[in-house]
């Protein structure tokens, strides 16, 4: 019995053309048994910044009151939004700081991050429960049924998918995946963000 | 072995818990209420390790007084839920965490909508429909994922109720003899009979 399977529940984000996707199941369950149907793993931390946190559903809760918390901070200090580079090493030293003690979570990261000409470059990231970041250019991918989405993604994903082709790839790449884990499911959520909108999605998956 | 269960319904919430006290293999007690109502609009069933239940559920409830006498009003059920869970997440941590699960159940007042939180020792807590801790959970689960409805009336959600208290009875070996039932409406908190 490991800890980081006790509740269930995987993440996945994607890179498209200007625009980035992050999905998540739904499940919440206690080993085999499912508890609740919408336990929302992915949280906006800005308008155009996304964290997945799959792993221990404790942590899940107290990690997003952290980071929410730790973001608004740099709002007000910095007076300005931070950007998804900058959020990614909040995430990493916030998990080493409990380096020998851990939160028992492996977030992802999605957001578009603002270049010096007034353009937005996707950025995705991952790291493991001691915060060793994974910067990626194609997907990134945790939770229970991180080794079937791996399988599923590599063959899926290419390169410069525009939003609505972006959707339906992370969608498929989450569904099938899930499918084949027992301890993820239970539905989908989607986001994919654009430099102007977030469209955000929840998809109906097998109950059982 | 210890039980608990809740619904939600249309404008209202039921908890009901068993009401035995057990050391090991022998009951102690059969007439222990494990549903304390934490103010005129909020119930909570606690189960686990005898002694951290009571401690911790007398916490809470002086605590959310002392909220209420302070600030003049009553945190509403996702407040209290949310304080109540990171009280049992810091614990968790602590040298000796409370070892205790909850299901929290209220009428938010001003929203005029019911709502139940299932929270665990870990601090692991999802706002749902329905929900149970202990053995009892394995019947009741899969019966309400069959008969519950949303916007039943109080006397459906009772009779669904009165469904998994039969199962538990009918199909577990060492099942409970007695439940303390208790409602919490627009009206407040009240003990029913079933």
């Amino acid at each position: 019995m490991s800890i980081m399977e006790y509740n269930g529940g995987s993440v996945i984000a994607m890179v498209g053309k200007e625009c980035v996707a992050i999905a998540s199941d739904l499940r919440l369950g206690n080993q085999a048994l499912g508890i609740s149907s919408n336990f929302q793993k992915i949280f906006p931390v800005t308008d155009r910044i996304y964290l997945g946190l799959p792993g221990l559903a404790t942590d899940v809760t107290t990690l997003q009151e952290l980071f929410r918390f730790r973001v608004n901070m740099y709002t007000i200090k910095e007076e300005r939004e931070i950007q998804p580079e900058t959020f990614a090493h909040l995430v990493s030293s916030t998990l080493y700081e409990r380096r020998f003690g851990p939160y028992f979570i492996e977030p992802v990261i999605a957001g578009l991050s603002q270049t010096p000409s007034g353009g937005f470059k996707p950025f995705i990231a991952a790291t493991d429960l001691i915060g060793c970041l994974n910067f990626a250019k194609d997907f990134v991918v945790a939770g229970t049924a991180s080794s079937k989405l791996f399988g599923v993604a590599e063959g899926l994903w290419e390169p410069d998918l525009e939003p609505e082709d972006l959707f339906e790839t992370i969608s498929q790449t989450l569904m099938n995946a899930v499918d084949r884990d027992a301890y993820s499911g239970w539905g989908c959520v989607v986001h994919v963000i654009t430099k102007d909108k977030i469209i955000t999605r929840t998809l109906k998956g097998r109950m059982d | 072995m210890e039980t608990s269960f809740a619904l939600t319904g249309k404008g209202y919430v039921i908890i009901a818990s068993d009401t035995t006290a057990a050391r090991s293999i022998v009951k102690m007690k059969i007439d222990e209420d494990k549903v304390k109502a934490l103010g005129p609009h909020l119930l909570m069933a606690h189960s686990g390790e005898p002694g951290d239940t009571l401690q911790f559920a007398e916490y809470v409830e002086r605590n959310i007084r002392l909220y209420n006498i302070r600030h003049n009003y009553s945190l509403s059920p996702s407040a209290a839920a949310s304080w109540v869970r990171r009280s049992l997440a810091e614990s968790l941590r602590s040298r000796h965490p409370y070892s205790v699960n909850l299901l929290l159940g209220g009428y938010d007042v001003p929203a005029k909508e019911p709502h139940l939180y299932w929270i665990d020792y870990l601090g692991t807590m999802s706002e749902v429909p329905f929900g149970a801790h202990g053995y009892g959970s394995y019947f009741a689960l899969s019966l309400l994922d069959r008969y519950h409805n949303p916007d039943a009336s109080l006397e459906e959600g009772i009779a669904t109720l009165k469904r998994c208290i039969d199962e538990v009875a009918k199909r577990l070996i060492v099942s409970p003899s007695k439940y303390t039932v208790k409602v919490v409406d627009k009206d407040g908190v009240r003990e029913i009979e079933v």
